[in-house]
Parts: C-alpha cells; structure tokens; sequence
C-alpha cells in the first residue's frame, strides 16, 4: 500500500533536505545559543544556586596550592630558593584545574544527557562543549584572585600579560578537543573514566608547575616538552611571572624542538573533530 | 492510487468544514525509507576488552526497522501515525526527528519542526521553569529573545505564571506535564511532531489541549501524530498511515486505518505487550474491545468516580458448546486489581451453544473506585462446562483514570469514619 512513485513537480521550493542528527546540527546560530544558555544556567546553577557556591570552587585549588607550597618548599625544597615559586604554583594548578575538571566532567556528559540525545533533536556538540565552557567561566574568576596574588607578591605588570588570552585559547582549544574524544568514547567504552584519571594524574606531573623546566636533567626537558601543555605552561610562566626564564623555544632548542608537541597537538584536534562527526549521527542509537 | 486523495473521502471530519488538501503543498516528503539496527551479539563496552579481542564486536544481527517508506504529508495536515510496538513507527518518528539518521532514501521537509518525542524530555529539573522554557525553546529552533517574549503565553497556557521561578524539582507531575504541552504550542513550528502526549492533565486542560489542537489545525499547521489511541487518531485526524513490520499497511482514511489496527491486533499472535494466545488455534475471535463512558462514548480516559463500560463483541469460528467471559483489570504496573467473569447466555447446554459465525456481544459496567493512572484489561474466554481456555488476550483494552483523591494505593473505597477523642481526665 506503498504510495510509490509521486511524479508531482510542484512541490514547495522550502522543501528541504533532513540530514539526521549531527555534531552541530540544526544551523550555526541555534548551536552557539544553545552552548551559551547551557554553558550559563549550569554555571549559575552550581555557583549562585547555594550560599558558599563560588567558595568551594575557588577553596579546591587554594587548598591543593597550600598543601604542594607546604611540601614543595618546606619538605622537598625544590622551590624554596625560586622567589616566584608560590605565584607560578597557583597559576599553574588554577590552569590546569580547567584542564582538568573540564575534561573529567565532559566524559560521562553525554551519557548523563541521554534523555535528551535520546529523544530530542539537539546538536550533540553542545554537550562536551558547553561543560568546558562552564568550566572557562569559573577560570576566569578564579584567575581574578590569581592575579591579585601575582601583584601582591610584587611582580611587575608588563605588556607581555596581554598575550594570556593566547595561552588560554591554546589550552581552550586542547581541552575542548579532549573533552570531545572523551565524551565520544565513553558512550561505547565504559572505562575510558577511570583510565582517564589517572592519564590527567600524569599529565599534570608531566608539565612544569610542581617544578621549574631547569630543574629537570637536561635530557628529560625534551620528553617533558612532548606533552603539548608543557610548551604553552611555560610560555605562561614567561608572560606572565618571569620575563627572564628560559623560554619554550630555549628549553627545546630551537622552534624545530617543538614539532612533537605541535604535532600532537593538531593530531589531537583533528582526531576529535574527525571521531565526533563519525560518531555523534549514532549516539541516539549506541544509548 | 494517490494517497492524498484520501483526505477528502473522509466521511466525518471533526472541524467545520472538510477540507481538500490534496492541492497543498507537500510539508513532508519520505522516499524509500530505510533503517536497521545492528544488534551486537557480544556487546563489548570497555577498552580494554576491545584491546584483548579487537574483532569481537564485528559479530551482530540485523534488526531491519523500515522497509521501503514512502509518503507525503501535505501542509496544514493533520497526519495519524498508527503501529503496534515494534511496528517501526517509533523509528520512523525518530527518523523524522533527526534523531536518528536513515540507512538509505530520503526526507525533505518545508519549515520548522519540533519535536515532541515525550512530553518534558528537555527539562532540567534543577533549573526553574524560566530557564527551562528559555533552554527548551531555543532547542526546538527559536531564538533566545523569542522565547523569552512567549514565555509569559507559555505560562498563561500553563496556568503557572506564580511559579516562573520555582524549580522544576518542586513541581507536581500535572504541573510539569502543563508546561511541557503549553511550550510545545507556543513555539509556533511550521511541523509539529507529537508522540502519544494527548491525554496529559486533568479534564479541564484536556478540553483546552484538544481546543489548541483545533486552533493549531484551523491555523493551517502541519501535525504529525504518532499513538495507538485510535480515537484520538478518528477525532483529529485528516488522514492515518498504519505501519507494521516496517512497512506501511495502509493510508488514508482514519477510521479504515483505526478498524484495521483493531484487526491487526486482534489477529496477530502474541507480542510483548499486547497478543492473544488460544489453547487451540483459535475457536473464537475478537473482533472489537473498547472502553466506553457512561453515555456510551468511546473514551480512553474516565474521571475516577465516573462508571466504566467494556464492550467486547466475539465471533466463533466453529460450534463451540458455550462461552464464559473473563476480564483482569491490572494497573500499569502490572498488579491485578480485580476480576470477574459471566456468562455468554443464560440458560443449560442448549441454550448457551455458539454455533459458527455466531456472535457474541458483552457490555459491563464496572463502578469506578479506581485511583488515578493507567489500566490494562485482559480477556479471558473459557469453553463453557469446563472445556478450557478458548482464547486469552491480554491488554485487550486500556483506560486512563484521572481526577479523584490524590494519595497512595490503586483503589479509593468509599468510607465511614469517625474518630472520637476521650473526654479529658479530670485531675481530682
């Protein structure tokens, strides 16, 4: 009882193709809407919804920086002759707390929405997308108390402070690429959580914040640089703390020194977009 | 022959006029729709099983959902979706959602469509009703300051506008399901899709649901409606499209549509949620069963307190020596309330026989102490004098309970009651 073939021509010029689901779907303007009323609700949510919101989210890093200064100058002394030591600390695990959080909270972000993916049309980028972009919301707040630190400590502000939006968009770009790759998998492999935490774990000691890059033997400055947010957390240091320290490009060697980490850095954006785009039209389905 | 011709065959349209659509513009076209689920044999769902044994996951089944779709859906019609579970209807609502993406054939569709697969399915129950209509509206393909100027008509529709700043979390069922039915007509799609959402809400906004639906029909909207609620399908409805085993039985007239959906499910062996099973292929046949009102309308959805008539007509396929009738009436969670049966015919042996292509027609009427929610009536025909089971269909039919006593338990009994307080004990 097929209708079979309808040979009318006349059909309404808005007629227009359905494609399914997809990363964006449903046009640019709608996608960007969505991430910013995602990304707000859910920040006003946890930050303004309780009394001490916005506390404990800054009391996380501020206590994890008070325990590492204690053994890091006190009982290892790696830091206890670095005058800049404390601010570099906090600056570097407020930047990688973002990382962090933002990519542990985006893994199980697409299967926690399921009813939504599910049952709604809904561009399923905005998921990971807009749990980083919660996440950048509360780094820029926390990096308002950064920077009082910085200056009470007596660093001087330089025109080089203005290249911060650089560092930030680069570590924007890889989390949000991360998130993406994580996300994705998670829906089909339910360990990627944990093996995740403890890749996080490694990551962190594997980017100069406990430690100066100097301090590390010479031979091991380049595997360190092989992780794509090495380069980029010292060129913060530089920027932001100390003109003075060697920069990126010196503790490699030469611009060429920093092809690994590049390179991995592009692979990995390219790999998320590819892996998304792949996946997110079957999502509904692999639920 | 050409679908949408149909339209205008229809004998009893519920609007004011019949109206002839087949000259209208196509809203949604569907080409040889095709869609199958693979269906892993062994699921493997972590890493490191995929790192063990890469090629494990290649092996699955096909599960082939729709075969070969096509239709039209013209614009400003209201369009009836009609299946049994597993038919494929709920692929092809959710094909038609983008939800999923189609293995093969096409969809073009002109304007707008929001999708209402269930009711409330966008709602973060932690934001407050505000959020939420904003959040909701701009996924359905508004933008943020359109959905912020209809937010008071959502809320107006609702009947909540007191509660714009209250969590969802803190709303009551009813309250939720308003709002998510006033979004849906405010958001002012050129399609809309809707999947088994029309009996929400007590009477009273079930009677402005069903006026919306008019309004929405009148003002030249294109509406898809996916149920197996057939007279919602009969009331609303300029044209049905049956669909079973992933392919499309029938198109065109509701009420055909309707009576050879009763069929197809009264013919079919058993599934999972609806069938029949007979102890011998089948003495006795149903050839109807509804739930009707007191003033004999057919209904899906009673107020507590109003009376309860099923109606159930039996046709015997050969000489059978007499028939006893039995009804179950569960609750949704599959708990029996209560059970009854009654003959087919009074009288001994002779009188009570059924000889082939007799029928038999049953009418029982039930007080309705039941608490509010869904009910499913099985039916039971046993040979009478002890013969056995004839043939048992299960969820034959089911009802809405609404209004009533709120509380815990299936039933409301009527009571008496007294409670007395012992006068106070005069200290000496």
């Amino acid at each position: 009882m097929s209708p079979g073939t309808n040979t009318e021509t006349i059909a309404s010029p808005q007629l227009a193709d359905v494609h399914g689901p997809s990363a964006l779907g449903g046009g640019r303007r709608r996608f960007f809407d969505l991430l910013w009323l995602m990304s707000m609700t859910e920040f006003k949510r946890v930050y303004f919804g309780t009394v001490l919101g916005y506390l404990w989210s800054l009391i996380r890093p501020l206590m994890l920086f008070a325990v590492l200064l204690f053994v890091f100058t006190k009982v290892f002394k790696v830091g206890h002759n670095l005058p800049y030591y404390p601010v570099l600390l906090l600056l570097g695990i407020v930047l990688f707390g973002f990382f962090q959080e933002s990519t542990q909270n985006s893994v199980s972000s697409v299967v926690a929405q399921e009813g939504v993916v599910r049952k709604t049309q809904f561009p399923r980028l905005v998921i990971p997308l807009s749990v980083v972009v919660t996440a950048l919301f509360n780094l820029c707040l926390n990096l308002i108390v950064v920077f009082a630190f910085i200056l009470a400590w007596g660093v001087d502000p330089t025109w080089t402070w203005l290249l911060l939006p650089v560092a930030l968009a680069a570590i924007f770009v890889l989390t949000a690429a991360a998130s993406m790759i994580l996300s994705v998998l998670y829906v089909r492999f339910r360990d990627v959580l944990i093996i995740w935490v403890v890749a996080a774990q490694v990551l962190f000691y594997a980017s100069p914040i406990l430690y100066p890059i100097e301090a590390v033997p010479e031979s091991y400055q380049h595997l360190i640089f092989i992780n794509p947010l090495a380069p980029i957390f010292e060129q913060v240091r530089v920027w932001m703390i100390e003109p003075n320290a060697p920069t990126a490009v010196d503790v490699v060697g030469g611009a060429s020194g920093l092809i690994p980490a590049a390179a991995i850095f592009v692979g990995v954006c390219v790999f998320a977009v590819w892996i998304f785009n792949r996946d997110a039209p079957r999502i509904a389905e692999e639920l | 022959m050409p679908p949408e011709n149909a339209s205008s065959v229809r004998p009893t349209a519920s609007t004011a006029a019949v109206r002839d659509l087949s000259q209208a513009p196509v809203a949604i076209e569907v080409r040889d729709l095709e869609k199958s689920f693979r269906i892993p044999t062994h699921r493997v769902d972590s890493l490191k099983e995929r790192m063990v044994r890469p090629f494990s996951s290649r092996d699955y089944r096909e599960l082939h959902a729709l075969h070969g779709v096509s239709f039209d859906i013209r614009q400003g019609e209201f369009f009836g979706i009609v299946g049994r579970n597993g038919s494929g209807k709920s692929t092809l609502l959710k094909l038609l959602a983008s939800i999923y993406r189609p293995d093969a054939g096409g969809i073009r569709m002109a304007g707008r469509l929001a999708p209402f697969i269930e009711l409330g399915v966008g709602f973060n129950v932690e934001l407050t009703a505000r959020e939420n209509v904003v959040l909701n509206g701009v996924m359905m393909g508004l933008t943020p300051q359109e959905t912020r100027r209809r937010l008071d008509a959502v809320l107006d529709f609702a009947e909540l506008a007191d509660f714009v700043d209250l969590k969802l979390k803190n709303y009551s069922s009813g309250m939720l399901v308003r709002l998510a039915f006033s979004l849906m007509m405010e958001v002012d799609a050129d399609i809309l899709l809707i999947d088994e959402v029309l009996a929400v809400g007590d009477a009273a906004f079930q009677q402005k649901c069903s006026d919306a639906f008019r309004e929405m029909k009148a003002a030249g909207k294109t509406i898809v409606l996916v149920t197996h609620e057939m007279p919602s399908v009969e009331e609303y409805c300029d044209r049905a499209m049956l669909i079973d085993g992933g392919k499309i039985q029938h198109l065109g007239d509701p009420a055909e549509v309707g009576r050879r959906y009763l069929r197809l499910n009264f013919e079919r062996g058993s599934d999972a949620q609806g069938g029949e099973e007979s102890q011998d292929g089948g003495a006795v046949r149903v050839l109807d069963a509804h739930v009707e009102n007191e003033q004999g309308e057919t209904v899906t959805s009673l107020e507590h307190g109003e009376e309860i008539r099923l109606r159930l007509e039996v046709e015997a396929l050969r000489d059978i020596p007499g028939l006893d009738i039995g009804f179950v009436v569960a609750n949704a969670d599959g708990v029996g309330v209560f059970q009854y049966g009654f003959p087919a015919g009074e009288g001994d042996e002779s009188e009570r026989s059924i000889t082939a292509g007799q029928r038999v027609q049953a009418a029982s009427t039930l007080g309705n102490l039941l608490a509010p929610g869904r009910y499913f009536v099985h039916c039971g025909l046993n040979y009478a004098f002890g013969g056995g089971i004839a043939l048992y269909v299960h969820n034959a039919m089911d009802f809405v309970v609404f209004g009533g006593p709120s509380g815990r338990g299936i039933v409301f009994l009527p009571h008496e009651s007294e409670a007395t307080i012992e006068p106070a004990q005069k200290s000496v």
